[in-house]
């Protein structure tokens, strides 16, 4: 607690440096302006030769020149005090949960504005129009677009574009007529704004804002239905923000509107929201196309998906068509084709890069924001902005409530009244809307007003709303389920029921829904795949996740003595065995269950559904747990692969068939038996780690059969190898690599106690490691194992 | 779906299967499609490798028992009867399903057959009772690699506790269904097919 205090304190000291480092380098450009070499004196050429004594210039030791670096120079400096603002809240991790990051930066912002006005400095124009919406948007809309979950998002289409669209619509013109209504009574004194004004403002603060909401919701655990409605909203918004932003500062030049404007808007809509598509499939396209070509230059590989998406936004900016839209379709299209045609390193810097843009202009932007608060003219006007507030969050509130009455027969899934609230409590406002505003003409003459009044929507949303939702929705969660205290045995299977189901559905292939993704998947295998991928290979994405996975686990199998995944929590000894029959039973207090159901929730591997599609917005995606279930399930083929190849060799044994023989050949019954019983042991501790499959269990004889015949007659797994090598089961690559593996490991003569008793080593498969390095790790690697194994057997 | 796939299945057999898991013949249809699809060794077969090339599978903490599933005791290979046999657990129990009279053989997607199935998923040695041995195997596969033994060990002792009412440390079938009685069992085990 002292140290991260300590550290708080520097870091503040550190930010506090920076500002006035700022301060300085601003003013000193002022100095350094004014401080040119004085001019010759051509106009005393008349005057006598007595010049005031010559001044030779000396070497000029050290120099400043401030001017020529000043924009770089100031833009880190930003950039670095923002960042630094962001490390210090996460010292003190509680307070990331209680207040949402962005309140937090507009705090930050709001102290150093505050401190740049008592010095009378001018923040940089980052708000501004340019700025904004060239270099401060498309990094967050690319984020958003190429880390989308699209499953869940193309499922739940019709409901993200019905709120979207409808949704906007309804708010902006309902916050545009009721302020209009308000402008008419004159106490309030805004009698000159006009409706057309109104309606502009309105469709400037109607539209939302995602990013602090996602935050909060990902942490509640809000389902994914609510996640990717509020998450596509606020991406799509934008097109409608676009249409009614431009059509409304048209009109508001036009002292009357007619109705043919209105029809013109509507096609103008639709231009603008098909223009954005096509723009942003067209790159998407052609980027995808391009990576086949770029096996050669991996270097540059992340530049193209950069560029390109880059492309598609200026270019919709061209045409003032929905950009935000062009560059998130552009990164959908691209992202599927393009992971697959890059290498793997050029696909993490894809995904480092653009998570480190579009963290670093959000943190800006909210920063500024707070910056630009404190500097800029406000012009206040009380009835004005409080009703603004208000109508802002009733029509919302209605907006949501209507339309989900209407859009919920159509949804397999309804939405309940706490989603309902979820949605339209988290309709924050963001910096989008106070961007639009500063571009608002100049010929209005309330802008300030305006300004002011967004500013204000914007702060009281993310402040209070962002604060408060999450004591309001963990109160609504904890009293809708009580957790019975009986239920650990529910809560266990209903999760082994789901996996369950999700495992069938997966299983039948039952991805899609509907007609159209079918249609849609043919057509990709069959033309889109064949085009735009360099090697058609048609292997799933988690094959080869998979296959990376077995060379990672054996490189971390090399560093981690006693870090064998696969093994070392499954075995149950027989003495625990015996323990168990007589124990009494255990009495569990209410706090043991309590705390049981606090490790099951929180360590219960998640369905796969809810466990790719969640991202948070901060984070990379996370598949640990994918690669943890993974690996294990690799090492459990593994083992089962070793115990199957054992059933085969000693089945098509020279010396006989095995199934049967009690005695072993060589032995005497009494050592058989004796042998026998000691691997029974074994077996027990076999059967419970290759708990996988009824492999183990129907051929536990054969076990031990293997067991005691790998121990006295290991030569015999020389004769074998024939039927090793001539088995052509096609196998999936991870099985080949692992048969591989424990073929290499050929000691035949291993003391006895190890259960493997491996052939010589197969001709190396055609598979994507390097040889080398497989036979690096063939010793080691298994004797790693079957000691951890062994010593783990705790028999 | 394609026309490959209707020749291969004869009309009787569809029909065979109809009356057996109630599926529709479209259903009927697409899954035998999706059962080619699998079957790379084009012998009217899957083997376990099939199911296994399945890369959701690989990722399911719980892919190999689902497999195991489908195979019958000791074999290797599952036709499309015993795929379909399998996969009828699955399928919702429709409403006029719901007041019909038990008849003699109880239809293959009933509560209590699907309760059956998720039994089988744990006892694998088919005892008819999951003791605590088989609960800790199919809890360690579900939970992460951070829990202890010990944890685990009480957790699956708490299990027991809750459902066992003869006092012999293993659940058998019928404690099983008493514990999920509340579960909405039939919701919980049924996908949509689609049709």
């Amino acid at each position: 607690m002292a140290t991260s205090v300590l550290s708080a304190a520097a870091s503040g000291a550190s930010c506090l440096l920076l500002v006035l480092l700022l301060c300085c380098s601003a003013g000193q450009c002022g100095l350094q302006k004014s401080n040119p070499t004085p001019p010759p004196l051509h106009n005393d050429i008349n005057k006598p030769q007595t010049y005031p004594e010559e001044q030779r210039d000396s070497l000029p030791v050290f120099t400043m020149d401030y001017p020529r670096i000043q924009i770089p120079f100031e833009v880190t400096l930003w950039v670095l005090l923002a960042s630094f603002a962001k490390i210090g809240f996460h010292i003190y991790q509680k307070i990331t949960i209680w207040i949402p990051e962005p309140c937090l930066l507009i705090a930050i912002g709001l102290i150093v504005g505050g401190i740049m006005h008592a010095v009378k400095e001018e923040p940089p124009a980052v708000l501004s129009s340019t700025a904004f919406f060239l270099y401060m948007l498309p990094p967050i809309a690319l984020d958003s677009g190429y880390f989308m979950p699209t499953r869940p998002f193309f499922e739940n289409m019709g409901t993200v574009l019905w709120f979207a669209v409808v949704g906007t619509l309804w708010n902006s013109i309902g916050i545009g007529l009721s302020l209009f209504a308000i402008c008419q009574f004159e106490v309030f004194g805004v009698q000159d704004i006009n409706l057309q004004e109104n309606l502009l403002f309105a469709s400037i603060i109607a539209a939302v804002d995602p990013v602090a909401v996602l935050n909060v919701f990902e942490d509640l655990g809000v389902n994914e239905q609510i996640y990717i409605v509020i998450f596509g909203e606020g991406l799509f918004n934008d097109v409608v923000n676009v249409v009614l932003y431009n059509m409304f500062a048209f009109l508001s030049q036009m002292p009357v509107v007619e109705s043919s404007d209105v029809f013109l808007g509507v096609a103008r809509f639709f231009v603008v929201g098909i223009g954005g598509l096509f723009f942003g499939l067209l790159f998407g396209f052609v980027a995808a196309f391009t990576t086949r070509f770029t096996h050669n230059v991996r270097q540059i590989e992340p530049l193209f998906i950069f560029m390109y998406s880059y492309m598609a936004y200026l270019v919709a900016e061209l045409f003032t068509i929905s950009s935000v839209l062009a560059i998130i379709t552009c990164a959908i299209t691209m992202k599927y084709y393009v992971e697959e045609n890059v290498s793997q390193r050029s696909c993490t810097t894809i995904r480092h890069v653009i998570k480190l843009m579009a963290t670093i202009s959000e943190t800006l932007i909210f920063f500024f924001l707070g910056v630009v608060t404190i500097t800029t003219d406000h012009e206040w006007n009380w009835a004005y902005i409080l009703f603004t507030l208000v109508f802002a969050f009733v029509w919302r509130g209605m907006g949501i409530l209507v339309l989900t009455q209407i859009i919920n027969p159509f949804r397999t899934i309804h939405f309940t009244f706490k989603d309902q609230f979820g949605l339209a409590y988290g309709g924050l406002r963001g910096a989008i809307c106070f961007a639009l505003v500063f571009t608002l003409p100049d010929t209005i003459n309330r802008k300030k007003l305006f300004v002011t009044a967004s500013i204000a929507i914007i702060i009281f949303t993310v402040f209070l709303q962002g604060i408060s939702i999450r004591p309001i929705v963990e109160y609504m969660n904890i009293r809708r389920t009580n957790k019975d205290p009986n239920t650990i045995a529910v809560e266990i299977h209903t999760r082994m029921m789901e996996h369950v189901v999700s495992g069938i559905e997966d299983l039948c292939g039952q991805w899609s829904r509907h007609y159209w993704k079918d249609k849609f998947k043919k057509f990709n295998d069959r033309i889109l795949r064949r085009v735009l991928l360099r090697d058609n290979k048609a292997e799933h994405c988690i094959v080869s996740l998979y296959k990376k996975l077995e060379l990672q686990h054996a490189i971390e199998l090399m560093d981690t003595p006693m870090g064998d995944l696969s093994a070392a929590p499954s075995i149950i000894s027989l003495d625990d065995e015996r323990k168990e029959a007589t124990r009494s039973m255990k009495t569990f207090l209410a706090a043991d269950v309590r705390k049981m159901h606090e490790i099951l929730s929180k360590n219960m591997y998640k369905i796969r559904h809810k466990r790719l599609a969640y991202t948070n917005k901060y984070r990379l995606p996370d598949n640990s747990q994918t690669r943890e279930i993974m690996i294990r399930h690799h090492a459990r083929i593994q083992r089962n692969r070793r115990a199957e190849s054992f059933r085969e060799r000693s089945q098509s044994n020279i010396l006989g068939s095995q199934k049967d023989f009690s005695l072993q050949p060589g032995g005497d019954p009494a050592s058989a038996f004796a042998l026998r019983r000691r691997s029974h042991v074994k077996d027990k501790v076999v059967s419970a780690r290759s708990s996988s499959s009824s492999l183990v269990p129907m051929r536990r004889l054969n076990i031990i059969k293997e067991l005691s015949s790998a121990v006295e007659l290991p030569s015999s797994s020389g004769v074998n190898l024939l039927d090793e090598r001539g088995r052509t089961a096609p196998v999936p690559a991870p099985r080949r690599h692992s048969t591989n593996r424990s073929d290499e490991d050929g000691d035949p003569g291993d003391h006895p106690g190890e259960e493997l008793v491996q052939p010589p080593q197969l001709p190396p498969p055609q598979a994507w490691v390097p040889d080398s390095r497989e036979n690096e790790l063939g010793n080691p690697l298994l004797r790693h194992q079957s000691q951890g194994s062994g010593g783990s057997g705790r028999s | 779906m394609g026309s490959r796939a209707s020749t291969l299945l004869r009309e009787e057999e569809i029909e065979e299967i109809k009356k057996e898991t109630g599926f529709s013949h479209s259903q009927i249809t697409r899954l035998y499609s999706r059962f080619t699809s699998l079957d790379k060794g084009e012998n009217g077969t899957l083997s376990r490798e099939d199911f296994q090339r399945i890369p959701e599978l690989a990722i399911n903490p719980l892919g190999d028992r689902i497999i195991n599933a489908f195979f019958p005791e000791g074999e290797d290979q599952v036709n499309f009867r015993g795929f379909m046999r399998t996969l009828a657990h699955f399928r919702p129990i429709e409403d006029n399903e719901k007041n019909k009279d038990h008849t003699a053989s109880e239809p293959l997607n009933s509560r209590t057959n699907k309760l059956l199935f998720a039994f089988r998923l744990y006892d694998l040695d088919r005892d008819d009772k999951i003791s605590r041995d088989e609960l800790l195997q199919v809890l360690r596969m579900m939970v992460g690699v951070n829990i202890s033994d010990e944890q685990l060990g009480s957790i699956a002792d708490r299990t027991i506790q809750e459902a066992d009412t003869n006092g012999d440390n293993c659940i058998s079938f019928n404690e099983f269904i008493k514990v999920l009685e509340k579960v909405d069992v039939e919701q919980k085990m049924s996908i949509r097919f689609l049709h």
